[in-house]
Formats: structure tokens, C-alpha cells, sequence
């Protein structure tokens, strides 16, 4: 399987503080790559790193072969990288159709597919298209980032803590849009819901303290209970 | 019910634009047009800083230097050569040339920085060009300044009231007009937040330099027209107070509306003749620049989104409520 993505040894400081110390990882296309961990491990950092958001201060980051470490974000979302970050990150003084309208790279039929099916998965977005994104709820603001991220032919969309703050119901809805979209995009999804990370993810990447300590198939951490416990505090 | 909304407001520029233009013929007062023209010289120049603070989140505190390339520039080309109107244009068209060029090389160079370094490096420069405005006494004629012909065409004063009210609807349309547009949404974008835009793909600095473009060239604009309503220059418009006037008019108008720049000039520009003219009641009066600065705090304070701000926001609070109250209608 091709792999899409590839860390080598990244390290990133933020300030003084030195956050990533060596992470490592492969992502292959077409597969959702999980990076698990405690809180404040790195996992956040490492998708940022990914879009140049906190530059590597050293190690290198291949996307479909070319290192993408030294560009300016801008340029890596060119090169067809989704983020959907933490905070959600929408436009609140533009409306839902307005925030959809900037993230749209093009205006094609594939977009138009896109948008189209978006508008099926979140029917929401349909309700409020014309209202301000500040309006909507936490639930509805993620799926407004989730969409905007997914309205674009993105070939590997970075995906941080979808399910962080929703109601369950809202968790199990972004859960099933996220399978919906692994069909057609390869994800790197930071999540600390396991039970969620365990049913999307296809490979997991362990990182603590800013390092990669552990990876596998998914099946493997599902089974083994003495990882999960030592990293990520679950049993 | 929004596209029915927008024909009421279109109804209401278009009603109160209409007023503005018969106003002169049927209401004869000097001091009035005089006001008038200078409030919508000034909407112009607040509209040019609603660009950059209200659309792009830019805070600029060197915007008089804009501001003061226009009036200098039409200013030394009615005094050195004859003022007519080619000459009056190719005045226009060096102000732009020469308001573009400033703008993108300083907006190029500091636009990269944070906000607060940003309005300070903008300050500094305005600063350069006011000591340049000084010295430079052989073409500017120093502090004194200069007065100079203009165009027979603008020596009337109704004439240059409709010329300024023209220019100051063309500006509100062009730029409503601009701001509602893909680059629009992109700037707006970028003043909730600069990260995330990056992150979609755009190039932050490249549109923040189209911003400071734009409004630098509008800003040259106004001060084109403030020198010809004067027919005088001097090293005043590029002082601080010009650009403090823009961010007031902006602030108390409603940040990113447009229509608050001009509603802000408005109310400034007739605050400051009433308190001006209060000064034969008390002496106290004749420093208003007491009372602006008492209405800028109050007005940071308790209206934080301006007057149009406020108002939309009371609005929408109300269909809030209307809405809240049908749905536990339909609970019940």
C-alpha cells in the first residue's frame, strides 16, 4: 500500500519549550491512522507541525514523496491537506454557507457532489446555511469544520479530536460521517474517545512525552490491555 | 426574506441619497454644505479604515499618511502647473500610483508582524512622512503650507458637494460591492481567524496586502478632495489626529458595516462643529477634544460594536426571542 504521509524524527519547540522530541510515523492511503495518547503528549502539535502551523525545528515530513517541512501552511493545504483543528476553527461572523463558500478550492461537479452529500450527512447545515457560524451549537460546529474540511478533493484530511465536548449522540453522528469519508480520503485522526479511535481507525501511533512509542493495526491494541492501560490510562 | 430585507436597506440608501442630492436646491444654508462636503470626504476616509480594521482586523495608526500623499499631491500639481483638469486627473493618477506603491511596500514589509507592531510601524512611518512634509519646505512650503487654484469646474461649492456626495456613494457601492465578494469573504475570513484561513490555503499576507492596497488608494482619494474643499494644504493632514478621526468615526459608526464608517463621520463631523460652536456659550467647549475623547470611552465601553453594530444586534436578539417563543408555542 502506498504510503501518503511519512514523519521522520520530528521535533518541534514551541518557544522554549520543547514539545515534539522524535515522532515517527507512516500514514498509507486510504487507511485512518489513530494517534492516541495522554493529554498534552504531542498529538495536537504533531497535526500542526504536519500543516507548518508550528514549524519542525528539525526531522523531515514527506507527502507523496516531496518534503513538505520548511513550507508555509498555506502551501501544504495546497498540496491537498485538510485540517479540521481542536477548536473547530469556523468563521463565527460568516454564515454556514459563507464558511463553506471560503474553504470551496474550486467550484466544479466534484465539488458540487461533495456538497451535496455533505448536505445529506449534516442536515443542520442545510437548516442554518444562512445563519452565522457563531450561532450554532458545539455539535453543528463540528460538523461545519468537518465539511469544510471534507468539501475540497483532499487526498489526506488531519482530523483533531472530532468527538471533544459532543454530546454522544452528536459523537456517534461524526463517527459515521468519518467512516463515509474514509472511503474516499486517507485520515490522520488524533482522538482520545477509544472506543471511537478503535472503530474508525485501521493503525494506531502511540506518542508520549513527544515521541512515538508504540504502533500497530488497531486489532492489536483493541487486544492488548497492559498498552492500553500503561499509555493511555484505560483498561 | 434576507434578499427582502437588502431592497428595504437598497430603498433606504437610495431614499436618503435622493435627500442628500436635492438638499442644496431647496435648502440654502453655506455652513450646511460646507459640513456636508466635508462629512463625506471624511465618510470616504473612515470607509478606507473599515477595510483595513473592520473587514481584515488591521489596526493602523499611520493612515494619515494616505491621506496626506492625496492632498499634497493634488495640492503641488494645482500650484506648479496650471489648474486645469488633465492636470487634476494626472494628479489623481500619480496619488494612486503613489498611494499603491506606499501601501504595498509597507504592507509587504510589516504586514508579516503582529497587530500592535503593525500600528506602531505604520505610526512611525506616517511620522517620516510628516517630518518629510516639514522639511522638504522647497515643494510643501513647510508647517505653512500652501494654498493653490483649482479647476473652474470645483470653485463652485454646490457643484463640489455633488462631486464629493457622488464619489462618497461610488466608494460605498464599490466597496459593499467588494467586501461581498469571494476576496471579501477571504478577508473577513482572515480578521475571526489568521491560522485557519492559512490552513484552508490562503495566503494571509498576499490578501492582507491587497487590503492595504485598496483602502490606501481610497484614503489618497479623500485626501484629494479635503485639500480641493480647503484649496489650502499644509503638514496637518498627516498628523495623528486625522488618523485617531478615522478610527473614531469607524469605532462609533460600527467596525465592518460600511454604512457605520459613514454614520460615524457624520456624527463627528457634526459633534465637532456644534461643541466648536458652543464655545461662545463656555470656554470649556473650545476644547473638544475633551468631549471626543469622553465619547470614545463611553462609546468603547457601552457600545462596543458601534451604532450599527448595536442595532443589528438588538434585531437579531429580537428574532431570537420571537423564534424561542414560537417553538415553546409549539411545545405547549
Amino acid at each position: 500500500m502506498t504510503v501518503q504521509l511519512r514523519l521522520n524524527e520530528v521535533e518541534t519547540h514551541i518557544g522554549q519549550y520543547h514539545i515534539i522530541q522524535g515522532v515517527s510515523f507512516e500514514v498509507r492511503k486510504g487507511e485512518v491512522t489513530v494517534l492516541l495518547g495522554r493529554n498534552g503528549a504531542g498529538k495536537t502539535t504533531t497535526l500542526r507541525t504536519i500543516m507548518g502551523l508550528n514549524p519542525a525545528s528539525s526531522g523531515t515530513i514527506h507527502y507523496k514523496g516531496e518534503d513538505i517541512s520548511r513550507l508555509p501552511t498555506f502551501t501544504v493545504a495546497q498540496k491537498g491537506i485538510g485540517y479540521v483543528p481542536e477548536d473547530q476553527g469556523i468563521f463565527s461572523g460568516l454564515t454556514v454557507e459563507e464558511n463553506m463558500k471560503v474553504a470551496m478550492k474550486n467550484d466544479n461537479d466534484s465539488t458540487k457532489e461533495r456538497l451535496e452529500l455533505i448536505l445529506v450527512l449534516f442536515p443542520d447545515l442545510k437548516k442554518f446555511w444562512k445563519k452565522p457560524g457563531g450561532l450554532l451549537s458545539g455539535g453543528q460546529k463540528q460538523m461545519l469544520s468537518i465539511a469544510r474540511a471534507y468539501i475540497n478533493d483532499n487526498d489526506l484530511l488531519l482530523i483533531d479530536e472530532p468527538s471533544k465536548g459532543l454530546a454522544p449522540i452528536v459523537v456517534e453522528k461524526v463517527m459515521e460521517t468519518i467512516m463515509e469519508m474514509k472511503e474516499k480520503t486517507t485520515i490522520v485522526l488524533v482522538e482520545q474517545n477509544f472506543m471511537m479511535a478503535s472503530t474508525v481507525g485501521d493503525r494506531f501511533y502511540i506518542i508520549d512525552d513527544g515521541r512515538t512509542v508504540s504502533n500497530g493495526p488497531m486489532k492489536l491494541l483493541k487486544e492488548d490491555e497492559e498498552m492500553r492501560r500503561k499509555y493511555l490510562g484505560i483498561a | 426574506m434576507k434578499q427582502l430585507m437588502g431592497n428595504r436597506m437598497n430603498a433606504v440608501y437610495l431614499a436618503v441619497a435622493i435627500f442628500l442630492i436635492i438638499l442644496p436646491f431647496v435648502y440654502e444654508s453655506r455652513t450646511l454644505l460646507i459640513l456636508l462636503t466635508q462629512v463625506f470626504i471624511f465618510a470616504i476616509f473612515a470607509m478606507s479604515y473599515d477595510i483595513l480594521l473592520g473587514y481584515t482586523g488591521i489596526v493602523s495608526f499611520g493612515h494619515a499618511m494616505f491621506f496626506g500623499i492625496g492632498a499634497y499631491t493634488v495640492g503641488v500639481f494645482m500650484k506648479r502647473f496650471e489648474p486645469t483638469v488633465p492636470n487634476l486627473l494626472l494628479s489623481i493618477l500619480v496619488t494612486i500610483l503613489l498611494t499603491a506603491l506606499v501601501s504595498y511596500v509597507l504592507g509587504l514589509l510589516t504586514l508579516r508582524l503582529k497587530s500592535h507592531f503593525y500600528a506602531m510601524l505604520t505610526m512611525a512611518v506616517a511620522g517620516l512622512f510628516l517630518v518629510l512634509a516639514e522639511k522638504w519646505r522647497t515643494v510643501t512650503y513647510g508647517n505653512d503650507g500652501f494654498t493653490f487654484r483649482v479647476p473652474d469646474m470645483l470653485k463652485d461649492r454646490t457643484d463640489f458637494y455633488l462631486i464629493c456626495l457622488v464619489s462618497m456613494i461610488a466608494v460605498f457601492a464599490l466597496l459593499k460591492r467588494f467586501t461581498n465578494s469571494p476576496l471579501g469573504r477571504v478577508l473577513q475570513a482572515i480578521r475571526e481567524n489568521e491560522q485557519r484561513t492559512e490552513s484552508l490555503g490562503y495566503s494571509v499576507l498576499h490578501y492582507k496586502v491587497i487590503a492595504s492596497v485598496v483602502s490606501g488608494i481610497l484614503a489618497g482619494m479623500s485626501g484629494i478632495l479635503y485639500a480641493i474643499s480647503l484649496r489650502f494644504v499644509n503638514t496637518s493632514v498627516f498628523t495623528m489626529d486625522i488618523t485617531l478621526d478615522a478610527l473614531l468615526m469607524t469605532i462609533i459608526g460600527g467596525v465592518g458595516t460600511l454604512v457605520g464608517a459613514i454614520i460615524g463621520a457624520g456624527l463627528i463631523e457634526f459633534a465637532h462643529h456644534w461643541l466648536t460652536e458652543l464655545a461662545k456659550v463656555h470656554w470649556i467647549f473650545e476644547r473638544w477634544i475633551i468631549f471626543f475623547g469622553i465619547i470614545y470611552i463611553l462609546a468603547v465601553m457601552f457600545f462596543p460594536m458601534g451604532i450599527v453594530g448595536t442595532l443589528r444586534n438588538i434585531k437579531f436578539k429580537g428574532k431570537k426571542e420571537k423564534q424561542q417563543k414560537a417553538g415553546e408555542k409549539i411545545a405547549s
